[in-house]
């Protein structure tokens, strides 16, 4: 049985594609086939990111304008045989895609992948109509900033509109200093105004924007914070109990008593 | 029958001004004719300047707005007299429905997420929370079972005696009917078991805790309060 699942925020630069990316190299590692798509149209950067974007022949538009089927559109990773990424036009404009077009695109793929990935565009238009049709569970990535928050909530709001289980959380671009001093808004006071079920938190680390660059998502990398991150997600979203990665660097017993106790400072 | 023993139209004083009963078993227009005959009967005032005011009861009888304005002029031709209103035991099913909708608690389960408007006519009773940035908005009063950090607003169509009440407060916005108070520019921790009121005296909305409400607004469960304005 596979699942469409569409990353989305509505603000933009939160990390929807990095966390496309990653999700989907994580599920790969895993033995999953999976599928990206990129409906960023205009702006495609998940290519960029997955270092296949001298790959491209085809796009989505392409396929939904019928110049070629989707089969030939999709380009294999190097890595793994059982990834692939759906490449966005860089040519076009959003309105070149159509609901329609997205449902059978990923209906289609469905019946040969486990996990179709949808990296959605920013804001709340067309772009993020179309993003949404075809996808049948949501995650929201949000980072923690307030309007980062506001947007996200925003998004909840409308993808709660569409017939879809609840969407899920991810909490990116984490500063443990910021947190602990106050200066950012905690992982609880998020989950709290959103209320949703919290499927990860990735700490801001300078190695995913390295990675970006290089074309080799950080969740490669085995030893690295925010790849555990993603893998811990990837690992969730198949169904398992991962307990949250703890954020302090060196969690001494007491902390814990005091975490016990509740009488951890907020 | 006893129609002609029996008077269509009664005409009683009191301090207030003058009371007209009217049967309510004949037909309109004999009713029309016997007001007509009782109106021309009476002196004309002498001090004209000073009208005397009317209160019509129909008993049973349910007149249609049409036949109230011809018995409005009726009564105010010869500018003695002022309708001050009707009193009937009966109202038609439109006004009922109406007076129902203004006074029932609309219960709502939801969250009020950023950029959405819930809005009800009557009480809004919200199981959830209105997230920064949602709405939340009722022609009565508010009350919310979850935190209210966004903007609600109670009497929208200027109830003055609405209130809004949370279980947390911490809102970004208050307005109770043509009045709106703010959250101030900093920081601010919400507040449980709270409750926003207009306050006459010093002009502007108070929040204070919920247990206060009774003393403030003795008439708070009263139906009626909506439906005779």
């Amino acid at each position: 049985m596979s699942e469409a699942i569409v990353i989305t925020s509505g603000k933009g630069g939160v990390g929807k594609t990095t966390t496309t990316a990653n999700i989907g190299t994580a599920l790969a590692l895993m033995d999953k086939k999976v599928c990206l798509i990129d409906t960023d149209i205009g702006l495609r950067n998940l290519d960029v990111m997955m270092g296949l974007e001298n790959r491209i022949i085809y796009d989505i538009v392409d396929v939904i304008e019928g110049r070629c089927n989707v089969q030939q559109a999709l380009i294999q990773d190097k890595r793994f045989s059982s990834l692939s990424l759906l490449p966005a036009a860089q040519t076009h404009d959003k309105s070149a895609v159509t609901k329609d077009g997205m449902i059978a695109i990923v209906t289609e793929l469905k019946q040969q992948y486990d996990y179709i990935i949808i990296d959605c565009p920013a804001g709340i238009e067309q772009g993020f109509e179309n993003a949404i049709a075809g996808a049948d569970k949501a995650i929201v990535v949000t980072t923690p900033e307030k309007s980062s928050v506001r947007d996200a909530d925003r998004i909840i709001g409308l993808i709660e509109q569409h017939e879809m289980e609840r969407p899920r959380l991810i909490i990116n671009r984490i500063r443990n200093h910021m947190m602990k001093e106050g200066d950012m808004l905690d992982i609880d006071d998020i989950v709290q105004i959103l209320s949703i079920d919290l499927l990860g938190i990735v700490i801001d680390s300078d190695d995913v924007i390295k990675a970006a660059n290089s074309g080799e998502p950080v969740a490669f990398q085995p030893n690295n914070k925010a790849s555990i991150a993603y893998r811990n997600i990837a690992r969730r979203i198949l169904g398992e109990t991962v307990p949250l990665q703890t954020l302090e660097e060196e969690s001494g017993v007491f902390s814990k008593m005091r975490k016990f106790f509740g009488l951890q400072k907020k | 029958m006893t129609e002609e023993n029996n008077q269509l139209v009664i005409i009683k004083g009191t301090k207030e001004g003058l009371i007209f009963h009217l049967h309510d078993d004949c037909s309109f227009r004999s009713l029309i004719e016997e007001l007509t005959l009782k109106l021309n009967e009476q002196y004309p005032n002498a001090d004209a300047e000073r009208k005397v005011d009317v209160v019509v009861k129909l008993g049973h009888r349910y007149l249609t707005e049409e036949r109230k304005r011809a018995m409005q002029q009726l009564i105010e031709k010869d500018k003695r007299f002022r309708l001050v209103r009707y009193e009937a035991e009966v109202i038609d099913k439109k006004t009922a429905t109406e007076w129902l909708e203004e006074t029932e608690v609309k219960r709502v389960k939801q969250i009020v997420r950023s950029g959405q408007v819930v809005q009800v006519k009557g009480d809004l009773l919200l199981i959830g929370d209105v997230n920064p940035g949602g709405q939340v908005r009722a022609t009565g009063n508010i009350y919310i079972l979850g935190k209210l950090s966004g903007i609600a607003h109670a009497g929208i169509d200027g109830d003055e005696q609405a209130v809004i009440v949370a279980s947390y407060m911490d809102p970004m916005q208050l307005r109770i009917a043509n009045y709106i108070s703010r959250s101030p520019d900093y920081e601010t921790e919400g507040l449980y078991m709270e409750c926003g009121y207009l306050d006459k005296e010093s002009d502007k909305i108070i929040i204070d805790r919920l247990q206060v409400l009774p003393y403030i607004r003795k008439r708070f469960q009263e139906v009626e309060r909506r439906i005779n304005k």
